[in-house]
Order: C-alpha cells, then structure tokens, then sequence
C-alpha cells in the first residue's frame, strides 16, 4: 500500500508541476462554463422556461456547469495519454518495475487536481453573478471531493478510450461524440422530473448526474440532493474504481 | 546456438520466442543468448523484427510463443522482477520536455523505488556521468538531441540495471553526439558490468561498438557473431555493409511500413 501511493504521488506530481508552469490550458477550459452562466444561464432563466422550485434557475445550474467543465476537461485528458505514447514517456513508465494501478491512479489524481482549478472559477464566478452559494467550510469541502472524485472518474474512463482508439484523431471524434450526449443526459441543466421516461433512463445510469446531485445539495443555498449524498458518493466511487481496474488492464496495450 | 542458449548464465536468453500481430509474423521461434558484460547489437532493416523482439524482452509485449529469461527471470512468470533489473531507452524519445533534467531523474529514481536518501546521490552520479550536471536545471526541451538521448541513458541506469536495452539509440544525431552516445554505453559496460542490447541498421555502430551482434530478417536469426568473424567468413576485405547486405536477405531489402517511416522521422526531427 506504502509503494502503491508513493509511486502513484511519483505519477501525480510531475503532472502537477506541468501545470503550475503551463496553465494555460486550465484557464482556456474556463471559458466554457462563463458562456454557459454568463449567456446561457442568464437568458434561460429569463424566460422562465425550465420550473426548479424555489432555487433560481442559475443557482440550479451552477452545479451543472461545474459538473459539466469537470467533464469536458477530463474527457479530454486521454489525448494527452496518447501523446505520450507517441513520445515513448508511457514506453518507459510501464517498463518501470511501478505498478501498473499506481501509474493509472496517479494519473486520475491529477486529473483531480485541474477539476479543482475548474471549481475555483466557477466559485468566482457564481460570487460575482450574486449566485447564492453555500460558504460552510463542509460544504465547500464535499464540492471539492465531489469534483475531485467526478474528475478522476471521467479521466480514467478518457484513459481507457485513449487505449481502445490509440490515435488522436479518432480519440478526437470520440470525445467530441461522448460528451455532449453525456451532459445533455443528465440532470445538469434541467431536473430529471422534465424528462420523458427514456431519457430519465439514460440519465440515471449516467455517472454524470450523481456528480451534479450531490453538488446541487453542497453548493448552492436551498439546493438538494435527490438521491441523497451517500448514493451520490457510493456511485462515483464503485464507477471509479470498477474504470481504474479496467485501465489498469488496458493501459499495457497501448505500446503493443 | 541452441546449445549455448539452454547454459547457464546468461543476460538475456530467448527460447523459441515467436510475436505473430494476425497474420504476421513478426518474431519468428527466435534463440538467443547474451552473455553478461556484452554490448550486443540486434542488427536488421526496418521491419525485421527487432523492436518487436526488444519489447518482448522489456515485457511490454507478451509472446504469443516461447518464452525467454532476463536478468535470470523469466519474461512471463516474474515480468516486475525482469523490470527492476533492467533498463530501457525507446527508440522514441521518452524524456518530458515539460519537466527538468532533474525532474526527469527524479521520476525515474521514485518509480524505481530507490529510498530517499540514496535519490540525490545516484541522480548527482548520473548527471555528471553523462556530462548534464550544468544543465539539470534547465527545461528538457531546450536540450539538443545528444543532451536528451545521455539524459535518458542517465535515467536508464539510475538504479543500476544488469541489462540495458537500446532501441535505436543515435538515430537522428550528429556523428559528435553519436560518438558521445558510444563513449557513454562503454563506459556504462565498464564502470558498471552493465550488459547492453541495442538495436541498430547502422552498420558503423555495429562496427564500432558491439562485440557480437545477430542479423535479423523476416523475424528469423539469420547470423550470429563478431563483427569481425562475420567480415571474415564472408570473404575478405568484405565490409559490415556487405555483411548486413548477405544475411539481410539479398540486398538491403525495403521494410518496415508507413508508421514505422513516420516514427523514425520524428524521433529524428525532434532530436535534430
């Protein structure tokens, strides 16, 4: 267990000093979730289109918007696998007498990580539209769990296509295919009630709408959690580690 | 070569080792045995097999048949034991630009599990062995082609492998870092007893740096011996390139596909 996170800390901080010294991708991922508040929140909940009970339809969002950015920007992360395949760093890492679960889950921690970056901009930005947000240091620390643990899961699960698809171009069509899908099949930007019952269907085998509810109850005042955080957590965390057992098999075969 | 291949003792020794990808035969029941201490050159065009060969011996890639020994385990039964006592630079370059020459050999000092305190003397030892002390601070991707190729020769050896592998370790540099490389993998041998298995179709580096070498052509030996044997054998005043060319199959036959092409022009443009 020692050397299980010691060589998956190893994994996690080179990745880390790679992104204190070039954050620029971070904060182009930003960009996203601002249009989604800023144009697309503001004129939805103009026309009061979409019913979210007492809490505004922006406050109903803003947890959506952050599940969505933690998604886009993690779905995203196998194409960064596959260019280190192509530069030979995953050659040399598996060669390495490191574990294979280590190199995997070091690199879902640090996908972990650029969800929080993501989560700190949208707390800026929620503070600046006069979102009403919960400031219990709980509270805000379950959102940085919730985002840490959705983050890391939606990585991996980009890992395991970046092994089946092995190119960036196909990885490219593929993300692109996955990924509205997976948001709009959620509860992101409109409850689950509004749904028809297929739809409903999809969006309850969607990791993505455990995510949202628990961060819909944690962040924003008056917000609730549907299923209940522990349904919440329970589901991520078997979704993560069922995806990290998988990579961990599939991670071999991307130098064969 | 059978019978030298069943003694004991050996670096590396390969028992029928067969890589077939569909209908391709990649690797076909190769033998081989390389005694410790040796430089060993695994010689052959593109698409001969010898990357393939190299991966099944660095357990990256699992036989479809046979089965070998390295560092005295064997590939399939102990494929961590075979990890921790050898060392490998891909013909890719490997090393993070992103990162620092230290950062680079700190990774490498974590993921080899040397203790702590030891980590600072041994990557201390391999930047000055391979002449990148001044520049161990510095950003991997200002380095020129010589500088990264000894920094992930210094990587390779941090933890003192018995065996290093070398897929195409000079390709795509200058005959000043080439000859650079060379003088660092004897010394390697020297310093250290280190065992080196390179793969090359140069046949100057053969010449130059191998004691024994083994030809390869469609996946199969096709000649095992010292360079200078084999120029004898073949007649004299015979040239290693006359030599490659009489195993190679009759001419230096066109291998290798469109994405070995491509692989081998980029890791030369990055290098250069």
């Amino acid at each position: 267990m020692d050397r299980f996170l010691r060589e998956s800390a190893a994994v996690a901080e080179v990745e880390l000093i790679k992104l204190v010294r070039d954050p620029t991708e971070i904060f182009s991922r930003a960009v996203q979730p601002v249009l989604w508040l800023v144009v697309f929140g503001q004129v939805l909940a103009h026309v009061h289109g979409i019913y979210t009970g007492e809490v505004g339809y922006l406050a109903f969002i803003t947890p959506g918007i952050l599940a969505q950015s933690v998604l886009f920007s993690a779905i995203f992360y196998g194409i960064a696998v596959i260019w280190e395949r192509d530069l030979g760093v995953v050659h040399k890492l598996l060669v390495s007498p490191a574990r294979r679960s280590s190199l995997v889950f070091g690199k879902a921690v640090s996908a972990g990580f650029r969800g929080l970056v993501q989560a700190a901009v949208i707390y800026l930005l929620a503070l600046v539209m006069h979102i009403t947000i919960r400031q219990e240091p709980h509270a805000i620390f379950g959102v940085l769990a919730g985002v840490l643990l959705g983050s890391a899961l939606f990585s991996t699960f980009s890992l395991i296509i970046a092994c089946i698809v092995k190119t960036r171009e196909r990885f490219m069509g593929i993300g692109q295919l996955l990924t509205m899908p997976m948001f709009f099949a959620s509860n992101a930007i409109y409850p689950l009630d509004l749904m028809p019952g297929w739809l409903r269907t999809v969006a309850q085998i969607n990791p993505l709408t455990y995510l949202v509810d628990a961060l819909r109850g944690l962040m924003i005042v008056g917000g609730e959690s549907v299923h209940g955080y522990a349904v919440d957590f329970t589901v991520l965390l078997v979704v993560f580690v069922v995806l990290v057992m998988v990579a961990v098999r599939l991670y071999p075969t991307l130098v064969e | 070569m059978n019978t030298t291949a069943r003694s004991k003792g050996f670096a590396v020794q390969a028992t029928e080792l067969t890589r077939r990808f569909g209908n391709l035969t990649a690797v076909n029941h190769i033998d081989l045995a390389i005694p410790y201490g040796e430089i060993f050159g695994l010689l052959g065009a593109n698409g001969a097999g010898k990357s393939t060969l190299i991966k099944m011996l660095t357990t990256l890639l699992a036989p479809t048949s046979g089965n070998a020994e390295v560092g005295g385990f064997d590939i399939l039964k102990s494929p961590s034991e075979v990890r921790g006592r050898i060392g490998y630079v891909p013909q890719l370059l490997s090393a993070d630009g992103a990162l620092t020459g230290y950062e680079n050999l700190l990774l490498s000092a974590k993921l080899y599990g040397l203790p702590r305190a030891e980590r600072g003397v041994r990557i201390g030892e391999a930047l000055n062995f391979m002449g990148l002390t001044d520049s161990a601070r510095k950003l991997v991707k200002t380095y020129s082609g010589g500088m990264i190729r000894r920094l992930e020769l210094a990587q390779a050896m941090l933890h003192r492998p018995a065996i290093l592998f070398l897929d195409e370790p000079t390709i795509g540099l200058d005959p000043l870092a080439r000859h650079s490389v060379w003088d660092r993998l004897r010394d390697l041998r020297r310093d250290y007893g280190m065992t080196v298995l390179i793969t090359t179709h140069d046949m100057e580096e053969a010449e130059a740096l191998c004691d024994e070498v083994a030809i390869l052509h469609a996946g199969r030996v096709a000649v095992v011996g010292k360079p200078p044997e084999l120029r004898t054998r073949l007649g004299a005043g015979a040239s290693m390139d006359d030599v490659f060319a009489h195993y190679a199959g009759g001419g230096i036959r066109e291998g290798g596909d469109f994405s070995n092409a491509v692989q081998t022009r980029q890791t030369a443009r990055r290098l250069g």
